[in-house]
């Protein structure tokens, strides 16, 4: 359908100076985009290159770690015995043991607890819904250090300090705000009308439930369950105040920072920050979305 | 059958009345439109009616049931959502067999009325995708071939083409109408648009401030409207609406605008004379007054202030002593803006409304 117009149309004839100012402006915003994509090169470098340089001391052998001057990845030798020294230091494996099970029982718990609450805050209006939405966020305004000490004493009282299923509640207790709104603004972009039709076409109230809100919402629980993931495997100082014994892999390795060598350092912060960097690679799409969501 | 009745309805939001007292009949395959403008409480009698919002007071049958406290899946109905409410993670075959698959259709027949819905539709070769990636004209072609394919007696659509393009909207109109003249349900379809309304449905229930104004075929509301709002509601450009002054003269009553006298008609004589000395509402609609160049005996002389020539008719804006109305005339009349011309009110299509309720007089039948 489209028409050859240029038989029509008129060609305009422009001014030499009007162009000048044309081809200026050009210029400008040329300038402009280079100048925005070299500042974020320079912000991308001054992350990754500190992430770049524990990685090539973790995938090195300890003799090179030790060595002065040190060099990056592709000029020293491959290995893994660095990593293989660290995860054969004394507690390490049970950390890691401690970690993850801590870290799972967070999600299970802080799932339960936010799904519910994200769906009121979502689907209902009440009296004080916006107090209980800042609430919510004030918790994460007290400093962990705050929220630890008085529950270790807690903890101590009930006979349940230096236990891992404590420090779960504390972790759980900790992820709860942003799971909290997070779930809440996956079960805002689910319209109602949808768990409507479905009651019209034959459902009850928790088949609609069932059959429709869940299956849209899983990737936005699974993003959620991700965070708290990360959010309890790097946490540290309530795993720290909260137990001895039974520590978590960054309270263990901070309780023997002081006294260890250099690759078990390197080593560890590789060990802690690759978890977090993959999952927060996967979930990225979602948690651009929440936070989208929230500033609205 | 299945008729549906609803009586005394009433539906509250805290203080705010949405619906108010309501009453209506359906008939047995009967096309209902309910029309208003937004806010006017024809979406939420709609969703009293399927049962997603419980009515305050009154009562709801549907067929030979009292479905007023049943919940949705039990009333029998089906129903298309103004933004379609398409379930996202199901493909158009899973979303048109949805309500058979919940009511435990055996699988040939859900199979087979997929199909049928799909067809009559023409959405036959998309059965497979998902609505994700469909247009909204499709997307309101699944939801209309969900609803049917449920084969419920009585199909409830809420503005369902609301949010598709004008040219697009034409279409579905059309084809709407034949397909709902195909599957013979009992049909209550929610709109805002006066023309869909007089287009598509058997009656029209005009609601404004949660109160039926008048319910009756589309082409009464649309001629004798029953007050003030339908008649300013439905037609475009809308009724016009004039004051005249009404005499009792032996017997007979005359209504004068300004000077110029109108002779009612013969049945609405003795409605006007409790009217005597006071003034009256006269509507008229922008094609029934006859606009002509020269002076005639029985015309009024009016200035015209617009000319809109839209192709099939020319709009004349016209100012009448205080008042400015709209008159519709053949597109070759050569009318211009400041020119005075003649306007004939044949007194049979001439309307009268008391002035202080805004209800319009019609002589009994």
């Amino acid at each position: 359908m489209k028409k050859n117009n240029t038989d029509q149309t008129p060609r305009v004839e422009v001014a030499p100076e009007v162009l000048a100012i044309h081809l200026k402006m050009k210029r400008m915003q040329k300038l402009r985009r280079g100048l925005a994509y070299l500042v974020g090169i320079v912000i991308s470098l001054w992350i990754l290159i500190p992430i770049y340089f524990i990685a090539s001391m973790a995938l090195t052998t300890p003799e090179v770690v030790r060595s002065y001057p040190k060099g990056v990845l592709p000029f020293i030798p491959f290995s893994f015995d660095t990593l293989r020294f660290f995860l054969g230091s004394y507690g390490i494996v049970r950390g890691i043991v401690n970690s993850v099970v801590v870290a799972l029982i967070t999600i299970v718990l802080s799932t339960i607890i936010a799904a519910p609450a994200g769906y009121a805050i979502s689907r209902y209006i009440f009296k004080g819904r916006d107090l209980f939405r800042l609430s919510i966020l004030a918790v994460r305004a007290f400093p962990v250090v705050v929220l630890s000490i008085p529950l270790a004493v807690v903890f101590i009282q009930l006979g349940i300090y230096d236990n891992i299923f404590s420090l779960a509640l504390m972790h759980t207790a900790l992820v709860l705000p942003t799971s909290v709104l997070v779930l809440s603004s996956v079960f805002a972009s689910i319209p109602f009308e949808l768990e409507e039709a479905a009651m019209v076409f034959g459902c009850t109230p928790v088949q609609a439930f069932r059959y429709i809100v869940i299956p849209l919402i899983l990737p936005g629980v699974a993003a959620s369950a991700i965070f708290s993931f990360v959010l309890s495997w790097n946490e540290v100082f309530a795993a720290s105040i909260l137990t001895i014994q039974n520590r978590t892999l960054p309270a263990q390795v901070l309780a023997t920072l002081p006294y260890s060598p250099d690759p078990y350092k390197f080593a560890g912060s590789f060990f802690m920050l690759i978890p977090a960097i993959i999952f927060i690679f996967l979930i990225r799409r979602y948690l651009f979305n929440m936070w989208g969501q929230i500033t609205k | 059958m299945s008729e549906i009745l609803i009586e005394n309805v009433t539906k509250r939001f805290g203080k705010f009345v949405a619906v108010d007292n309501v009453s209506m009949h359906i008939k047995d395959q009967e096309f209902m439109v309910l029309l208003g403008p937004s806010g006017c409480g024809k979406t939420t009698l709609l969703r009293t009616i399927a049962g997603l919002g419980m009515a305050d007071e009154g009562r709801i049958c549907i067929g030979d049931r009292d479905v007023t406290y049943l919940p949705p899946r039990e009333r029998k109905i089906s129903m298309v959502f103004q933004n379609y409410a398409i379930f996202p993670h199901m493909s158009v075959q899973d979303n048109i067999a949805f309500g058979l698959k919940m009511n435990k259709v055996d699988k040939e027949t859900t199979q087979k009325r997929v199909m049928e819905a799909a067809k009559l539709l023409h959405i036959e070769n998309m059965l497979d995708r998902l609505p994700g990636a469909m247009s909204g004209g499709q997307r309101q072609r699944v939801a209309v071939a969900r609803a049917i394919a449920m084969q419920s007696e009585v199909l409830l659509m809420d503005e369902p083409l609301s949010n598709l393009d004008a040219l697009l909207r034409l279409e579905m109109r059309a084809e709407l109408k034949r397909l709902l003249a195909e599957i013979k349900a009992t049909t209550i379809y929610v709109t805002h648009d006066q023309i869909e309304a007089l287009s598509m449905g058997d009656r029209i229930a005009v609601i404004k401030d949660g109160i039926v104004q008048q319910c009756d075929t589309p082409d009464i509301v649309y001629d004798k409207p029953a007050n003030y709002f339908v008649g300013s509601f439905i037609g475009n450009p809308p009724m016009n609406f004039m004051d005249g002054q009404v005499h009792s003269n032996n017997g007979s009553v005359e209504v004068y605008i300004g000077d110029f006298r109108i002779l009612p008609e013969e049945a609405m004589q003795p409605l006007l004379k409790p009217y005597h000395n006071k003034s009256i509402v006269l509507g008229i609609r922008a094609e029934n007054m006859q606009t002509i160049m020269n002076p005639d005996e029985d015309a009024l002389e009016v200035e015209v202030l617009v000319v809109e020539p839209l192709g099939s008719q020319n709009l004349l804006t016209i100012r009448v002593g205080e008042h400015i109305i709209k008159a519709a005339t053949h597109p070759t009349f050569a009318a211009e803006p400041g020119m005075h011309v003649w306007m004939k009110f044949p007194s049979e299509k001439i309307r009268w409304l008391d002035r202080d309720t805004g209800v319009a007089l019609y002589p009994e039948k």
